[in-house]
């Protein structure tokens, strides 16, 4: 009888704890919001808003962000005014208007404006031609108060300024950010990459060189240079006989798939196999050729290459 | 009566205290699943150095603000997030003020990684209290439950903040 006395008075007294506890706790919180402030839902970047108060005497108001704060003394029952320019950097804001008689809050965001700058990065700034996805294009989008835009827009993305058809792509943006990847033309040359977003643009150059050597083919004639010669320093000969008569090596102009001439010093690799041995040159290209003598040996078989492609073969009689 | 009177200051001191430890002022933190980032491959470790990093910012931001020290951003941001934070110290100590940012849960969203990795963009949903100062002054507490918008970019040796920015839920 005495258990089922208990019970209830320590069942009253755990809930007086619990409810004591979350006023207790819950004070300051209350103190803080003792009353709600008429504050805009949504106010554009840098500009002009306003803000009512009722009551009557002095107070503080204060505008509060990490991205921005204001602080403004004003008069209860006023409507205290922002003029445009105040509050220009996007971002959620707490508004507390502090008087003698309590506080007051709200809250609001600031949305960024119009465009008004793209950030874009385009990569990379050189590349082989005719290189597919080749190259990439991310625009971030800002306006005037470098607030990230994040409502969504459209984006052109333009390739030109070599022959033959540009591309174009056009991709709106989300977050904030548009991207795109385009392949590189098919012909050398600088390109002018272009991020548009309605007015206003950015521009961005792209060197396009020309890719791998795609065919190679050689011509071979006998010349009368001598053995000695400072130009073949770099022969390698496993068999230092001399020959009689040398020839003259010398490629067609080097150019790639697409039929771009390869820079100066791509180096093309002349080989000669004989019956006594084998002679090795490399040689840079120089004013879209590749040239060099080396011994004529009578049944020597000659190959050019470059890079992994392989040239045309000469059998010297 | 009396004693629910003390049990209720013991219960409330043990729920301040605790409030003010150190463990309990480490925010809760949600990585949604990456693998819908794109366009470049998010790896693993990559993921890891910036969810760390970011989160790192946010402690240095709170630092920053609440001692009004903008060289504690130095770390953690850099253009036009660095310049508006620095911007908001330098005002609030003119005006004599000190914000307290005390962050208690993030629900972050890796959304975009640049296709050369140059950038990398994040949404927070994140959970924290305000506390404004005015020359020594608690004015207020607010709770704030807001979304950021976050682009990082590589540094020599962590990701820095280089756009924070809350948007409309």
């Amino acid at each position: 009888m005495k258990f089922g006395m208990m019970k209830p008075r320590i069942m009253k007294l755990r809930f007086n704890v619990l409810l004591g506890g979350l006023l207790l706790a819950a004070m300051p919180l209350a103190v803080a919001q003792t009353g709600m402030l008429n504050v805009p839902r949504t106010v554009e970047a840098g500009s002009a808003f306003s803000i009512p108060t009722s009551g009557s005497g002095k107070a503080v108001l204060y505008i509060v962000g990490p991205a921005q704060v204001l602080r403004r003394e004003v008069k209860l029952g006023e409507t205290v005014s922002f003029a445009a320019g105040d509050l220009h950097n996007a971002g959620h804001y707490l508004a507390l208007l502090v008087g003698g008689s309590g506080t007051e809050n709200g809250a609001f965001d600031v949305v960024a404006s119009h465009p008004a700058s793209l950030s874009f990065l385009a990569k990379p700034s050189r590349l082989p031609v005719d290189l597919q996805n080749g190259i990439s294009g991310v625009v971030y989008v800002f306006d005037t108060f470098r607030n990230l835009v994040i409502a969504p827009s459209e984006v052109t993305f333009q390739l030109s300024g070599v022959a033959g058809a540009g591309q174009a792509r056009t991709v709106t943006t989300r977050d904030g950010v548009a991207w795109t990847k385009l392949n590189s033309a098919t012909k050398e040359g600088a390109a002018q990459f272009i991020a548009r977003d309605g007015g206003i643009s950015a521009t961005r150059v792209i060197q396009q060189v020309p890719g791998d050597p795609c065919r190679l083919r050689m011509n071979a004639r006998l010349s009368n240079q001598k053995l000695g010669d400072p130009k073949l320093a770099n022969q390698k000969l496993t068999d230092h006989r001399p020959a009689q008569q040398r020839l003259t090596l010398e490629t067609e102009p080097v150019r790639d798939c697409g039929g771009n001439a390869v820079p100066d010093g791509t180096i093309v690799t002349f080989k000669e196999i004989y019956k006594d041995g084998e002679a090795t040159v490399d040689v840079p290209v120089k004013r879209g050729v590749a040239r060099t003598e080396m011994p004529a040996y009578p049944g020597a078989t000659i190959s050019v290459a470059t890079g992994v492609v392989m040239g045309n073969e000469i059998r010297w009689k | 009566m009396v004693s629910s009177l003390i049990f209720c200051s013991i219960f409330a001191a043990i729920f301040v205290f605790a409030a003010d430890e150190p463990e309990a002022n480490k925010a809760a933190v949600r990585v949604e699943p990456t693998t819908s980032v794109g366009p470049r491959t998010l790896e693993k470790q990559t993921e890891t150095a910036v969810v760390r990093d970011y989160l790192e910012a946010w402690r240095s931001m709170s630092a920053a603000l609440e001692e009004n020290r903008p060289q504690l951003l130095d770390a953690d941001f850099v253009g036009a997030a660095k310049q508006k934070l620095t911007d908001t110290i330098h005002e609030q100590a003119r005006l004599g003020m000190q914000t307290r940012y005390r962050d208690t849960a993030h629900d972050l969203r890796l959304t975009f990684y640049s296709p050369e990795g140059m950038s990398l963009q994040l949404l927070d949903t994140v959970e924290y209290e305000v506390e404004i100062v005015d020359h020594g002054k608690v004015i207020g507490t607010q709770p704030v439950r807001a979304r950021y918008v976050a682009v990082l970019t590589p540094t020599e040796v962590r990701w820095k903040v280089r756009v924070f920015q809350a948007e409309p839920q």
